[in-house]
């Protein structure tokens, strides 16, 4: 296990040049996340078209890994149905916490170079904060009058 | 003030790094295929052999409750145990030994006060002051309890150069304060509190002063007489000692006056059916058998500090301070947090880099072999007050060495150089 097991050029990259890192005008939903332990906080927001999620950004602060995965969570599920959001951040809970297996994430490379973190247990909890945040947007949305969720 | 340390009385004797290292066997060990670089000292210390093996022959030679037996094993073990409150007493420079109550840790020795002198004194409209660089256990039980008083809990800010005002100590103490709870060093800034100053106003408004030593009383000397103040909270874990003991001590008359904290075994005097008296200091305070090995192994640690001489070690970590502080700060990018000179802190170093995260710097530098801590160090008002939300923090003991502080200079340098863009794996050849 080396330092480069982590730190991989795709995920730098992510976090030097983020993906949808922004403010979202007049969001559908929108949430924030945050790790006490090391004062990383997120806020995530979407706009909806029906179920799917037109469009998503995140803000606040965050060490390179939490960032990266914000920038590579975005990107994943930017025009993607709802339902299929849901099943990725579930593909992605158990590449840092199950099985690591990347069976979950349909083959979408850069969320497998975030497969090394799950050597670092510290940092797991870093890459799932975003994801942490979608599956309480996802909840909210469905939950939300008029939006009874699918069966999937 | 100059940043070199001063070289008159104990600068004179400085400490036998080299020595003092070979007490210690974890420095030898390897992170990563390095050496060890012990940096996080604030966090805990590393315990010497002398305190491992007073916890070995204890479980050995002596290990029986104590206070109660009457055979030879408990006869040992109590004496071992109250010879270790004594020491205590003796290094603080308490009254006596009756003065000292051994908790879990500082946490549990400030909730002690919260919960039985704080809780009988403090009522409605009152006010407690402390300050925004609190750790969180000087801070959450006096939100409890100026809930459940309807009392109030005032803040001292923390100034740019990270120090408090004595001007705003004397407008925010008035007679409405019974209680001033402050840290005398703080674990994020470095910064040394006066709190010698600051009791003096409590007692000059009638309020009692409360000074968490987690910080100060491993790396300094500490005397309550001298700092005139009515409550000190210490932990073994930091100076030396194991895990799991604390230390309040408190005025003798003070002490007397309070009711007790827990109730059990070991504090009362005559328990009857419905009510109970309670036995004499320190002991109405230990409820239960204590952590004894852990007690009687503090003992040793308190014992190697004093041979060592508390002036000798506060003198060797102004020198390194004062060297990492310009090393560190030399890094461009780098803002070090708290006070610029090292005769204003201790030997606790937080810092920023810009476009690298603390966590990042911290995963960095172990692969060099260098444990630092990352985070907002259990501080979240003082990050939110100087709007810092977390930082890297290098802290030295005893044990530490400017080459060490070089080693860490090194690997922060990496880590920067990987940020800009450089070859991971050229950083992680150096």
């Amino acid at each position: 296990m080396s330092l480069d097991d982590l730190y991989k050029e795709v995920i730098l990259d992510h976090y030097q040049h983020p993906r949808n890192r922004g403010v979202l005008e007049d969001p559908d939903v929108a949430t924030r996340g945050h790790n006490p332990l090391c004062g990383d906080e997120i806020l995530l927001a979407v706009k909806m078209d029906g179920d799917v999620i037109k469009d998503i950004a995140f803000g606040g602060r965050g060490c390179s890994i939490s960032q990266a995965s914000a920038s590579m969570m975005t990107e994943s599920v930017k025009g993607q149905p709802i339902t299929e959001a849901s099943t990725l951040a579930g593909g992605f809970k158990e590449l840092m916490s199950g099985s690591g297996s990347t069976d979950g994430l349909g083959g979408n490379e850069d969320l497998e170079s975030l497969q090394g973190v799950k050597k670092f247990p510290v940092r797991v909890k870093c890459a799932l904060l975003p994801w942490t945040a979608l599956l309480e947007i996802i909840g909210i949305w469905e939950n939300a009058p008029g939006h009874a969720a699918k069966a999937s | 003030m100059s940043s070199t340390p001063a070289r008159d009385g104990a600068g004179n004797n400085p400490l036998d790094v080299a020595a003092i290292r070979e007490d210690f066997p974890i420095l030898k060990r390897m992170v990563r295929d390095k050496p060890l670089i012990y940096l996080d000292n604030a966090a805990t210390s590393q315990k010497p052999r002398q305190v491992v093996q007073a916890l070995v022959d204890y479980y050995e030679q002596s290990n029986a409750n104590i206070h109660r037996g009457i055979h030879t094993l408990a006869e040992e073990a109590t004496e071992l145990y109250e010879s270790s409150r004594a020491r205590t007493a003796k290094f603080i420079g308490a009254s006596g030994p009756d003065e000292v109550v051994f908790t879990r840790n500082t946490t549990e020795s400030l909730n002690l006060v919260a919960c039985t002198w704080a809780a009988e004194h403090i009522g409605a409209g009152d006010e407690i002051v402390i300050t925004t660089m609190e750790h969180h256990s000087n801070i959450v039980p006096w939100q409890w309890l100026v809930q459940r008083q309807g009392a109030v809990l005032k803040f001292i800010e923390v100034g740019e150069n990270g120090q408090i005002d004595l001007a705003d100590v004397e407008r925010l103490v008035t007679p409405r304060t019974k209680l001033v709870s402050m840290m005398h060093m703080s674990n994020v800034l470095g910064t040394i509190n006066p709190v010698k100053e600051v009791a003096k106003i409590a007692h000059g408004n009638g309020a009692l002063m409360l000074v968490d030593g987690a910080q100060s009383v491993p790396h300094m000397p500490v005397d309550v007489k001298d700092l005139d103040c009515d409550f000190l909270a210490f932990s073994s874990h930091k100076m030396l000692g194991p895990t799991g003991i604390g230390v309040l001590w408190g005025r003798r008359e003070l002490l007397l006056g309070m009711r007790p904290f827990l109730g059990g075994g070991e504090m009362i005097d005559i328990v009857e059916r419905q009510t109970s008296t309670y036995n004499e200091l320190p002991w109405k305070f230990e409820a239960g058998t204590p952590n004894i090995g852990d007690v009687i192994a503090f003992g040793a640690a308190v014992d190697y500090l004093s041979a060592l001489g508390m002036d000798r070690i506060r003198e060797h970590e102004v020198e390194i301070t004062a060297y990492a502080l310009e090393k560190i700060g030399g890094i461009p990018g780098v803002r070090i947090l708290g006070p610029k000179d090292a005769h204003d802190r201790g030997g606790v170093v937080a810092f920023t880099m810009d476009d690298v995260h603390p966590h990042d710097l911290g995963q960095i530098v172990d692969y060099e072999g260098v444990a630092i801590r990352a985070g907002q160090h259990c501080c979240q008002v003082l990050s939110t007050s100087i709007g810092v939300p977390s930082s890297a923090r290098a802290s030295f003991y005893i044990y530490n060495t400017n080459e060490e502080v070089d080693a860490l200079v090194v690997a922060l340098e990496g880590a920067r150089a990987m940020f800009a863009g450089e070859e991971v794996a050229a950083v992680v050849a150096r």
